[in-house]
């Protein structure tokens, strides 16, 4: 609830971002693909750790999802300066919104890379969904709810099904079976979903839980539901 | 102040009983309502009071034949007779007598308006009145008109809560941790749930003004069978308790867009906007220009929906 933006300033650090970004946007393309192999800039950034490092420094790009709040870029950036980590760009693409509702934002930086996941914890720690971070992609989480004689319906062949035919990672699963196994039982579902696959992976489900004859809740995204 | 009009009213449920009520505070005039079975006609105005006591006293309403109702000098003719699906009779025939010979309709009833909207409006092409449905969605929250006002073309999407009852059992049950035969009995103790409350339950009565929604939205196209409808009949209490353990809440939501019509159980934050309580309905309206409009209140009731009857009456030109 009430997360609409408020009055002008929320036009105002659009403008600002947007300006900061456009200049840069397309300069840190690099990713970390080859630091594994660039031994030496580890062993460099190691022995000058306290001091200024000598150019062992790699871009990255990160790619958060911000509640659309006032200050929530602001804060989200923090964690990068703290840890060492130099901001080349932010691209904050708003108009473009998560399937939670969410306005993505990429950033580019850069940092020895013995910093980058010091970084990535220092976001999370901060509370802000990374959704990518370098290569690893994390994507976008939907809940679900599916209801339905679950056990006696192999639930692990279910969830096999999603994780292929859904191209969704499970990440966590709580199941209710008031009722014992052999009755109706609820389960709760978190999926990590590449990001802008979620209608098609929600389409998967469906049609897995017609064939299983299961009642699926889906989240309602979108907007500020 | 708007054009007094006189009004003839057809259908004397809680609905047509509360206009006839309240039109007088309008500034409008009943001259006539009728029942299934009898009417009573006025063209100076009939004595409401009277006829609705006689309604309620279980007597006959009046003596005159309920077609007479059309025969009378009228203006606007409220439809307020029971929802009925496929042909949607007789509300459809009543519509399509009154624009013939140039009268304005006010529709409460779903039916004409879901079912056979490309149909209503060319019958309304040729006349001189006028076809409003306000009343059709949400009670009394002014849905269409907000619509009408942003103007129907930068409206992208309308969806939220459409059914008092259901939403009323979802929330009881994620309160109490009751099942759902428990709450429904409740409900029906309470008169918040009909004695077959199916259409409710199953998201027909949802579906209903949505697909009027997306008619709107796409001027037409659009009826009952082409809607993605699922109800709330097979969600138990269970499912409900997970939600809640992740910050969420489960309701029966409708969606309505140019492309479609879609209505079911879904899960939405618990503390957002559209999670509301009880039997309070809700709509999110959301534009191209100007983000997304929630509008809350009575989805349903005499007197609130009564209201929305006429509003619309108030908002039509004099013939």
């Amino acid at each position: 609830m009430g997360n609409e933006p408020i009055g002008g300033s929320d036009s105002d650090r659009d403008a600002a971002a947007d300006s900061a970004v456009e200049a840069t946007a397309e300069t840190a393309v690099e990713t970390n693909a080859d630091t594994e192999t660039d031994t030496d800039t580890d062993t460099d950034t190691e022995t000058e750790a306290e001091t200024e490092t000598d150019g062992g420094v790699r871009p990255y790009t990160v790619r958060l999802e911000l509640v659309d709040e006032p200050g929530e870029l602001l804060r989200a950036l923090s964690p990068i300066s703290d840890n060492g980590g130099n901001l080349l760009s932010i691209h904050h693409e708003r108009g473009n919104i998560t399937p939670r509702g969410h306005i993505p934002v990429e950033v580019d930086l850069e940092c020895p890379p013995d910093r980058f996941d010091d970084i990535v914890e220092g976001l999370r720690d901060a509370g802000v969904n990374v959704i990518q971070a370098g290569a690893e992609r994390y994507g976008e989480e939907i809940s679900i709810v599916f209801v339905g004689h679950l056990v006696e319906n192999d639930l692990s062949e279910t969830l096999s099904r999603i994780e292929a035919e859904a191209e969704a990672a499970v990440i966590d699963l709580s199941l209710a079976a008031p009722d014992g196994t052999d009755a109706t039982s609820s389960a709760r579902l978190r999926l990590a979903v590449d990001s802008g696959r979620t209608d098609a992976a929600l389409e998967s489900i469906r049609s897995i839980g017609a064939d299983k004859d299961l009642t699926i809740v889906e989240p309602l995204l979108g907007g500020e539901a | 102040m708007a054009a007094s009009q006189r009004l003839a009213i057809l259908g004397a449920g809680d609905v047509g009983r509360s206009v006839a009520d309240l039109a007088s505070e309008y500034g409008h005039e009943v001259v006539a309502i009728a029942d299934s079975t009898t009417a009573t006609v006025d063209p100076d105005g009939i004595d409401v009071a009277d006829a609705l006591d006689r309604k309620l006293g279980g007597e006959e309403i009046g003596d005159a034949d309920p077609t007479a109702v059309f025969e009378t000098d009228y203006d606007v003719l409220v439809e307020a007779t029971p929802t009925t699906l496929g042909d949607a009779d007789p509300g459809f025939t009543h519509a399509k007598r009154a624009l013939e010979t140039d009268h304005h309709v006010v529709l409460a009833n779903k039916g004409p308006v879901a079912e056979r909207y490309g149909e209503l409006r060319e019958l309304e092409a040729d006349s001189a009145g006028s076809v409003r449905f306000e009343a059709t969605v949400g009670g009394a929250i002014p849905v269409l008109s907000t619509i009408e006002d942003s103007t129907s073309q930068a409206v992208t999407a309308v969806r939220g809560v459409l059914n008092g009852t259901a939403n009323f059992i979802l929330t009881r049950m994620a309160a109490e941790g009751l099942d759902y035969e428990h709450v429904l009995a409740e409900a029906q103790d309470l008169g918040v749930a009909e004695a077959d409350p199916t259409f409710d339950v199953d998201g027909t009565d949802a579906a209903l003004k949505f697909v009027i929604l997306a008619n709107v939205l796409a001027d037409g196209g659009f009826s009952l069978e082409d809607a993605t409808v699922e109800g709330i009949q097979n969600v138990p209490g269970s499912a409900l308790d997970l939600a809640a353990e992740d910050g969420r809440t489960i309701r029966l939501i409708g969606e309505a867009t140019r492309d479609g019509v879609r209505v079911g159980p879904r899960l939405v934050p618990e503390n957002g906007a559209l999670a509301v309580t009880g039997t309070r309905n809700i709509v999110q309206i959301k534009t191209r220009n100007a983000g997304s409009l929630h509008s809350s209140g009575r989805g349903a009731g005499g007197p609130e929906t009564a209201t929305a009857v006429l509003s619309d009456v108030g908002r039509l030109p004099p013939l």
